[in-house]
């Protein structure tokens, strides 16, 4: 009777794992300045930002 | 002349195919992501979009003129993303981009896509929604020039891809006006302008003294198809167009006397340069090393000349208001 699979799928190396590391931390930090200056030039824009001229 | 090898390959990226899947988990780190968006390109995109949001009439408010930076900046690296994606099979012969990410096998050409569609994506809405449309449309085109037509057409197809591929460099000038105002005028195409009859002989003079490299890439670049000699007139040409064009926004009246000064002087010693390297032969390659590395001396000084004339005192106020 054969074994069932022991299939643990991918296993990252530690180097893998330190280059995802570095890539998630910039990816959060880059969604983190684009809220805040979604967040501050709403501010500045007050009402106007719904209005966007050509 | 065709110094093209019977070997060379125009059969187009090996990302457009092959590459799109990833075959095991990625060894990017962040600073291979950055190479991918051209740091040095993008700082002089940047730089001239700086300059046509700060000569351009009108106010705008420095976060507003930052973020239209901010995106301008972003999209010129994702335009560079895009052509490492697309010419990872030729940047891997050449010496001069042998090194860079996709070549080297630091990030998967699927990888790159995705980066570059993303930013590209991003920089686009960005600039539309906390700026203008008409900034983000030139943005969008500028993106779409830059990869479309000229990464995936010209550069393979015609020893005048530099020529009209120039545009794409040519277009952030426009957009940093086009930020301020909403609109175009004259004083935006004469930049754009300068930039691009300032292209042939910046990357001629390059090509010159790099043939082979390009020629092994089966890249049909000016002196690769027609020849030496032929190269070095039409730098000459293209010089004697671009130094008038230089001069022109002082008569025209949107720059100084500095800036006259400025463009007359540097513009003689483009044209002084250009003649050198007429005169000269290979294997010499001095004179083209001269101009290539001038050009960029040139093209910096008109703009930074320009922005401390006409821009310098608008964006104190714009950022004292």
């Amino acid at each position: 009777m054969n074994e069932p699979d022991q299939d643990d799928g991918i296993v990252l190396t530690e180097a893998q794992k330190r280059a995802r590391r570095s890539r998630s931390i910039a990816i959060a930090l880059a969604l983190a300045a684009l809220v805040v200056l979604f967040y501050v030039m709403t501010l500045v824009k007050g009402p106007m930002v719904l209005i966007r001229p050509m | 002349m065709s110094l093209i090898s019977e070997g060379a390959n125009f059969r187009g990226p090996i990302a457009a195919g092959a590459g799109l899947g990833l075959a095991e988990p990625s060894l990017a780190s962040v600073g291979d992501y950055i190479a991918l968006m051209k740091p040095r390109v993008m700082s002089l995109v940047v730089f001239t979009a700086l300059v046509g949001l700060a000569v351009a009439p009108g106010s705008l408010h420095p976060l507003t003129g930052f973020t239209a930076l901010l995106c301008i900046a972003v999209g010129a690296g994702a335009a560079g993303a895009l052509n490492m994606w697309y010419d990872a099979d030729i940047d891997a012969v050449m010496t001069r981009t042998a090194r860079r990410p996709v070549p080297m096998g630091r990030v998967q050409p699927g990888e790159a896509l995705a980066f570059g569609l993303t930013l590209a994506s991003f920089a686009v809405v960005v600039l539309g929604l906390l700026v203008n449309v008409l900034a983000a449309a030139l943005l969008a085109f500028t993106i779409f020039f830059y990869v479309v037509i000229y990464t995936m057409w010209l550069k393979r197809s015609t020893p005048q891809n530099i020529v009209i591929g120039g545009a794409a460099g040519a277009f952030p000038p426009m957009i940093g006006w086009a930020a301020v105002t909403g609109s175009l005028s004259l004083e935006p195409v004469v930049l754009f302008m300068i930039i691009l009859f300032w292209t042939p002989p910046h990357f001629w003079a390059l090509a010159l003294y790099r043939t082979e490299d390009y020629a092994r890439a089966g890249i049909p670049m000016m002196p690769v198809v027609a020849g030496d000699a032929s190269t070095r007139r039409q730098i000459l040409l293209y010089t004697l167009i671009l130094v008038p064009l230089g001069i022109a926004p002082w008569p025209l009246g949107f720059a100084g006397a500095l800036y006259g000064g400025t463009a007359v002087v540097t513009g003689a010693i483009m044209v002084a340069l250009a003649w050198q390297v007429l005169r000269e032969r290979r294997p010499a390659e001095r004179a083209s090393r001269h101009l290539f590395a001038f050009s960029i001396l040139y093209l910096f000084l008109l703009f930074a000349t320009l922005l401390v004339e006409r821009g310098w005192g608008g964006l104190i106020a714009r950022l004292a208001a």
